[in-house]
């Protein structure tokens, strides 16, 4: 711990380990859904503008909205299983350091899920809108696009799967 | 910033995007083409335009087909498709759509006058316009008798009104006056649109800055080998060339004194981009060099679909459709004056 009677440091261990959970916790949703709105919409304009005259490009290239949704989706489950790992911690302890360690984990795992299916979400979107551009001039393309979605869209997964390995350690302290 | 528009283009004009790339793959193919060119009569033409886009638009015309029919029922085509994309266009797409057309009314504005000074009566004049380039009070070009009135009068309510300061003089108009009426306008609008461009930024100003540049080095070389031999002075030629484009300045020097087609190709010949379009026309010819042109256009302008989000696609569209009216009006005479050995001397495929 810092010695200086006001510092950064010092300011920074002093704020509630509740609110870098809560705040991670909203990050974790919030902007995951940003991600997935921002890419359903990039993908939508061009698939309803292209469908009027290929109308057959329509069912197939849902997928892209849907993988789209999933960015949220995930995003969604992961705050569920975030904020599962809350508990109440005594006054006493609630400034220990294992608390503040609790805390900091929640609150990283929130940014980590969320940020990484904000450009999941775009990525996904953007070849989305390409790929129904280019189903409506030649219908071959459309699967091969769908291999580059595929690989955009594991980008969310990989932040849900650090995120749930940050969150599952963030053990409060016992109650003493 | 270059790169990011895909983040928000299609807020407001991936709709709209999407629909002019659904409306190129509309556009006639070598295959259409190729059976066009093998038809014996205008009654053949219009049945195998019937099975294109074009169909809804020809198949109640009735028989015996003129060919100023068949192009004026495809401009109608391409017509109603821009006023379909401009209606549902917000700024600035819908700026940017609008300068597409103001090329089509300084044509339609010289039309007038210069029927107006041969005493042609009006309404003939106005069937004659190009559609994309009408304005309210179009009409009343009729009356004006120098360029002070016809600005006084008509144009300064036109989105031309900026584009005349450079041309007023209170000199009568004749038809060596118009011509240069004509490009100067021409010249005026075009730097304009660049600027407009290049406001916009991003992959529209890159694209679009490049197929005004050839538009504008494509309108020096025919201003030149137009005024060859006419009383047009060097220095008054020079005036009427823009001031950007890859033969801004130099280019322009050396062609404001060429004398005869062999000194503009020699001079052409220093820009690589160009040195291929007079490499294939033959010394002494210059027919082809329009159709040399053409061609170099065509290729530009299916190169800037292949990048997404950007502006540029919708001009290409519109003069692509315009080079394939173009096409379709040489078949239909060459098929009605029965000179179908020459029908692909004119042509120029799209895809």
């Amino acid at each position: 711990m810092s010695s200086d009677s006001s510092s950064w440091a010092r300011a920074l261990v002093h704020i509630s380990p509740y609110t870098f959970s809560a705040i991670g916790i909203a990050v974790s949703i919030g902007v995951s859904v940003l991600g997935a709105a921002w890419g359903i919409f990039i993908t939508g304009s061009s698939l309803i503008g292209a469908a009027i005259k290929a109308p057959r490009i329509t069912s197939k290239n849902l997928i892209s909205v849907i993988f789209c949704e999933a960015v949220a989706i995930y995003g969604v489950i992961v705050a569920i299983i975030l904020q599962t790992k809350l508990e109440s911690v005594p006054t006493s302890q609630m400034y220990a350091p294992e608390s503040l360690r609790a805390g900091y984990a929640i609150f990283a795992s929130g940014l980590i899920v969320g940020f990484a299916n904000l450009v999941c979400g775009v990525c996904v979107g953007i070849i989305g809108s390409s790929c129904a551009l280019s189903d409506a001039q030649n219908s071959s393309l459309f699967v091969k696009i769908l291999v580059i979605e595929i690989f955009g869209s594991a980008l969310g997964l990989f932040g849900v799967i650090v995120g749930i390995i940050m969150s599952s350690q963030a053990t409060w302290p016992a109650k003493a | 910033m270059y790169g990011w528009e895909m983040l928000s283009f299609n807020i407001h004009d991936g709709f709209l995007e999407a629909i002019v790339r659904g409306n190129r793959s509309g556009l006639l193919t070598a295959a259409d083409y190729n059976n066009l060119c093998q038809c014996e009569t205008l009654d053949d033409i219009k049945m195998h335009l019937t099975a294109t886009e074009y169909g809804p638009y020809l198949q109640n015309e009735p028989s015996p087909l003129h060919t100023t029919t068949i192009v004026e029922k495809c401009t109608l085509k391409l017509v109603d498709e821009y006023k379909h994309m401009l209606c549902q266009a917000t700024e600035p797409l819908s700026t940017f759509l609008q300068y597409i057309t103001y090329g089509h009314m300084i044509d339609n504005v010289v039309l007038i006058v210069t029927g107006t000074l041969h005493e042609r009566d009006v309404n003939e004049l106005l069937e004659k316009c190009h559609p994309l380039g009408m304005f309210d009070s179009i009409a009343s070009l009729a009356v004006a008798q120098n360029m002070r009135e016809l600005y006084r009068l008509v144009l300064v309510d036109t989105p031309l009104a900026p584009y005349f300061s450079e041309c007023i003089t209170s000199e009568d108009l004749d038809d060596m006056n118009i011509e240069i009426m004509r490009n100067t306008l021409y010249k005026a609008y075009l730097e304009d649109f660049y600027k407009f461009c290049q406001k916009l930024g991003g992959a529209t100003a890159e694209i679009m800055c490049d197929l005004l540049s050839f538009e504008a080095d494509r309108r020096a070389v025919n201003i030149t080998i137009n005024s060859i031999g006419t009383e047009l002075t060097r220095d008054d030629r020079r005036k009427l060339y823009s001031n950007f484009g890859l033969l801004y300045p130099y280019g322009h020097e050396e062609l404001a004194v060429c004398e005869d087609v062999d000194q503009v190709r020699g001079a052409m010949e220093k820009y690589p981009p160009y040195q291929s379009i007079f490499s294939r026309i033959s010394y002494g010819e210059s027919q082809m060099l329009d159709k040399a042109f053409y061609e170099e256009e065509v290729k530009r302008l299916c190169l800037s679909f292949e990048q997404q989000f950007h502006y540029a696609v919708f001009f290409a569209y519109i003069r692509l459709c315009e080079q394939e009216i173009r096409n379709l009006m040489w078949i239909s005479e060459c098929v009605a004056q029965n000179q179908k050995s020459r029908v692909h001397d004119s042509v120029v495929f799209i895809f």
